[in-house]
């Protein structure tokens, strides 16, 4: 037999792209399927896509799900891909997210307080019951409508500090940590620990958190609130010397209260967890905020024993990118090490057999 | 390729990484943080490769990319691509007529001149992570030279099974100081990094490190006096150009236990055919 060795990576390529992109149409039968139709219509997603592809940017983000066919890691990565090639003109100025156009907010440590817990658009409370409505296209019920007046939504923490209960912010100290430019290095503070957490991996951070409330790192959680709404972006240019309101993005924060710190000489105060992230993303950033307060270990004098408390543990896997390219690069050949393994444990096979026999001949 | 710099990277981001590469370059073997970037390609598919080959790459280079040993696997393919599409370079698959050579897993079998660069995809950068999980704690050791652990888990490999048990990626000690990932290329390419004559780099993408070997620089396998480093192949000749020298592929060619052992180097096989050699299972070229 004339063995020719294998060719044609590049043709190969080529047809499966080709391919990929008949099977991402679909039944041609079926009409296209807008990004605008994504944008409007799977928010959540795109909110995910946004948040885990670390760029705000609805319609990108969409195009991002329809060209990954909806997978949203994917979706996350070509974001990534993207914004890491934009210039970086400037950096813009703390949210103020106590000034939010808020659509929701909802304490769950105080029956009622100023700005009032308001529902919003949420799937809490529906009955999970497929609704075939839905499927039939039929308009959804006008929801009802009141005049809005603008009132003061004050962040519940500061409810609490009022009578020094809770631990304050800590001033920030000089530019944030951008892990997208220096590399991680440890210990990581916790601007780079935020930074990480608010570009992860949902599904890391629910787990992660999740292991927190079973017994593994607990952290004695409430929710302080959640508000979910439209906040401003404001940057400072130098040339100009005062801020200016760049535009609007919709963001999901959570603020955990926790158990205290302090001792018989310290007053005891509640400390606090914190999640920030792009778009309506309740779980995630209870989540982050969960898992924000176990990376607190250390500083506050708890014993770290479970991985949501180890910073390097977690820091170093919350990426999904990271994590999707590297358990997947698994299927790219490694012949020529697995050709060597086959060598070693041949040898080895013929030793310990080698071994065995003279042991029978003795 | 409109709308993008020369070979992707923008100018700002290939001076943060030429600043790394000098640093390694200084420090053979020693683990350089840089700011990796988020590429179009996948983390563990030669992102840290692709940022080191964008940084040197000048657009009188001629690139090489090889998979495996091969210049036709889809994933070298696929990297060849990218910069004849970002830098417009030319790219060959002749070993003696590259200037750059990126490769995954193989060292080529030709020996490299002092004109050439040879950047490793990497996917593990720290030799210690399989012994110690945290990176704080093998900085540590790595600034101590504290590498006892490494021999312990040799000798304990050596009374449990009579050999090493590393076949690829075995970790080498560069310039007497460093212990060093030489990559995941077999340890049959080991000896080929000791004082080689071109300059060696290494491209961590996804744990966001670089590191170099600057030419004729000691390199060592790691091992005990009384259980010498030893490479393995295949012991067969390839069945296409009959060489016996170089490593080899098995490729099975039925279900009753037929293999075909053909050079993983495809450049090396191709090159030893036209200058007449034929292999048992090969045709004259």
């Amino acid at each position: 037999m004339a063995y020719v060795a294998v060719k044609g990576g590049e043709r190969a390529i080529d047809n499966a792209h080709a391919w990929l992109a008949e099977d991402r149409r679909g039944n041609p039968d079926v009409p296209d399927l807008g990004t605008d139709q994504i944008r409007e219509q799977l928010g959540r997603s795109v909110d995910r896509v946004m948040a885990e592809g670390s760029l705000y940017d609805p319609d990108l983000a969409a195009l991002a799900i329809k060209q990954a066919q909806g997978d949203l890691i994917e979706a996350a990565f070509l974001l990534r891909a993207y914004r890491t090639t934009l210039p970086r003109f400037a950096a813009s100025m703390p949210v103020e997210t106590d000034q939010m156009q808020v659509r929701r907010r909802i304490s769950a440590v105080f029956k009622d307080m100023p700005g009032g817990q308001l529902l919003g658009p949420t799937y809490d409370y529906t009955h999970r019951l497929l609704d075939f409505t839905i499927a039939a296209g039929t308009p959804p019920p006008k929801p009802a409508e009141m005049p809005a007046e603008p009132v003061a939504i004050p962040h519940v923490h500061g409810i609490l500090d009022h009578e020094g209960l809770i631990e304050r912010d800590t001033p920030a100290g000089g530019e944030p940590f951008d892990l997208t430019r220096e590399p991680l290095a440890f210990p990581a503070g916790r601007d780079l620990r935020l930074q990480a957490l608010a570009r992860g991996d949902e599904g890391f951070l629910l787990a992660m958190g999740y292991s927190t409330q079973r017994g593994w790192g607990g952290t004695h959680p409430f929710v302080g609130e959640i508000r979910v709404g439209e906040a401003s972006v404001f940057l400072t240019p130098p040339e100009l010397g005062f801020e200016i309101d760049i535009g609007d993005i919709t963001l999901t924060e959570c603020q955990m209260v926790n158990q205290f710190a302090g001792s018989r000489t310290v007053r005891p105060q509640f400390t606090r967890g914190y999640g920030l992230v792009f778009g309506h993303g309740e779980r995630k950033a209870m989540a982050m905020a969960l898992v924000d307060r176990a990376m607190r270990a250390q500083e506050l004098g708890e014993t770290v024993a479970a991985p949501a408390q180890n910073v390097e543990f977690v820091v170093s896997h919350c990426d999904n990118i990271e994590a999707t390219g590297f358990v997947e690069h698994l299927k790219l050949p490694h012949y020529v090490d697995f050709q060597s393994e086959l060598e070693t444990i041949r040898r080895m096979r013929a030793d310990a057999i080698g071994d065995i026999l003279q042991e029978a001949a003795q | 390729m409109t709308g993008y710099n020369f070979a992707y990277l923008d100018e700002q981001t290939k001076r943060m990484i030429r600043r790394a590469l000098l640093k390694a370059v200084a420090i053979p073997g020693h683990q350089v943080p840089f700011g990796s970037r988020e590429m179009p390609l996948p983390y563990g598919w030669g992102t840290g490769g692709i940022q080191v080959t964008a940084a040197v790459l000048g657009p009188n280079d001629t690139l090489k990319v090889i998979d495996q040993g091969a210049d036709d696997t889809t994933n070298a393919v696929s990297i060849r691509r990218f910069f004849a599409r970002t830098a417009g370079v030319a790219t060959t698959t002749r070993t003696a007529e590259a200037t750059i050579i990126q490769t995954r897993h193989r060292i080529p079998e030709q020996k490299l001149h002092e004109n050439q660069i040879i950047v490793y995809q990497v996917p593990q950068p720290e030799p210690l992570s399989r012994l110690e999980s945290s990176r704080i704690e093998t900085t540590r050791m790595h600034g101590l030279a504290e590498y006892g652990l490494m021999h312990v888990k040799l000798y304990e490999d050596i009374t449990r099974f009579g050999h090493v048990s590393l076949s690829y990626d075995y970790p080498v000690m560069v310039n007497d100081r460093y212990l060093m990932a030489p990559s995941p290329i077999p340890a049959f390419d080991n000896p080929k990094m000791d004082m080689m004559p071109a300059l060696q780099l290494f491209g961590a993408g996804r744990e966001k490190r670089i590191y170099a070997i600057p030419p004729y620089t000691k390199v060592v396998s790691l091992d005990f006096d009384d259980h010498p480093f030893r490479t393995t192949r295949a012991p067969h000749a390839c069945g296409l150009c009959g060489a016996t020298d170089s490593y080899l592929d098995e490729v099975v060619t039925d279900d009753r236990g037929g293999r075909l052992f053909v050079c993983s180097d495809t450049d090396h096989c191709e090159t030893h055919r036209d200058v007449g050699h034929v292999g048992s299972e090969g045709v004259a070229a």
